[in-house]
């Protein structure tokens, strides 16, 4: 990406999201109270959270790669089971990434 | 400060400014790595930065720069950070009644509307503690949430190779880290395995960031058509963002 298509990108994407905020905020609450909207609501944040993980791990562009990220990932699931905060289990799998690579893992 | 200084303080009050301390300080010292990543994946400082202060939303925050780190198109990168943010949508809906702001005061509630905020405030016994622990999350989470992006957005530029540094195992790990507390039900745990097969099936088909989305229409079918179990997007527990 450019830099001014990166800009546009992060300016539409920030008024996306302000919007959508706002929207909650004044609209009246009872449509949105409705179980079914709530429950897809909630199920499309867990779909995106979860393809972003797949993506992150074993896509290189629109190749399918296993590399030092898989091992990686599974330290970071172990860190999450032990209740390990947040910024522990991001830099516990980054070292295990730059640690197999360094010991010759793509 | 000294206990005697604030002797009219309630007990109360001071345990949820306790909480929304270190909520902000968990969660601010994550967006080491958001910042990082960003640089790491194209974007300048400055746009890490202005991406944080204005977006305001981790999830789409680091939905948005792997998207764009990825190849994605500025498209699916805007539409994958606003699918994110509905859910803050709903944390309004929730705080609005609480809060009870207009004018210049509603907006600012509705841009420090976020996971954290939401969490704290909706955890709080009363309205006023409510209030005090929304208004304190926010401020706090934004604070530090955005001085940290900048230190992480200079240490990234300073890096150089981010595969040396494991930074894009580091993006995999944080994005499980958001999912991680919102699995507790075993359909939200059925709908993240389709998607997971579902992003790496298509992966070679389609063009990047194209395969998350069609992860989300997954979702939408399940839970449009789904009657069974009932997940309201509540705010995960201890700072995911």
């Amino acid at each position: 990406m450019s830099p001014t298509t990166i800009w546009i990108t992060v300016l539409a994407g920030s008024a996306v999201c302000l919007a959508l905020k706002l929207t909650g905020h004044v609209v009246p609450g009872s449509w949105s109270a409705h179980p079914r909207v709530a429950r897809t609501a909630a199920l499309v944040t867990v779909a995106l959270l979860a393809a972003l993980v797949a993506v992150q791990t074993v896509a290189s562009g629109r190749e399918l790669v296993v590399d030092a990220r898989l091992p990686a990932l599974g330290v970071a699931a172990v860190a999450l089971l032990l209740r390990a905060p947040f910024i522990v289990v991001v830099v516990l799998a980054a070292l295990t990434a730059a640690l197999l690579r360094a010991a010759g893992m793509p | 400060m000294p206990r005697s200084a604030r002797p009219t303080t309630p007990p109360d009050e001071r345990a949820v400014v306790r909480q929304a301390l270190s909520v902000s300080v968990a969660t601010g010292l994550y967006g080491i790595s958001l910042g990082a990543l960003a640089v790491v994946a194209g974007l300048s400082v400055w746009q890490a930065v202005v991406l944080s202060l204005l977006m305001f939303s981790g999830g789409s925050q680091f939905a948005l720069v792997g998207i764009v780190g990825t190849g994605g198109s500025a498209a699916s990168a805007i539409a994958t950070a606003g699918l994110l943010g509905i859910r803050n949508g709903f944390y309004g809906v929730q705080l609005s009644p609480l809060l009870a702001v207009r004018s210049w005061r509603r907006v600012l509630a509705a841009h420090l509307t976020i996971d954290e905020s939401t969490a704290v405030a909706t955890a709080q016994p009363t309205v006023r503690l409510a209030r005090v622990g929304f208004w304190l999350t926010g401020a706090g989470v934004f604070v530090l949430w955005n001085a940290f992006v900048l230190a992480g957005a200079l240490a990234g530029n300073a890096l150089g190779d981010p595969k040396r540094y494991g930074l894009d195992a580091a993006a995999s790990a944080a994005f499980l880290a958001l999912l991680w507390p919102r699995l507790r039900t075993a359909l939200a745990r059925y709908v993240a395995a389709g998607a997971v097969v579902v992003a790496v099936v298509l992966t070679p088909a389609v063009p990047s960031g194209v395969p998350v989305l069609v992860a989300a229409v997954l979702a939408v079918v399940v839970g449009w058509w789904s009657g069974r179990s009932h997940t309201h997007p509540a705010p995960a527990e201890g700072g995911s963002r």
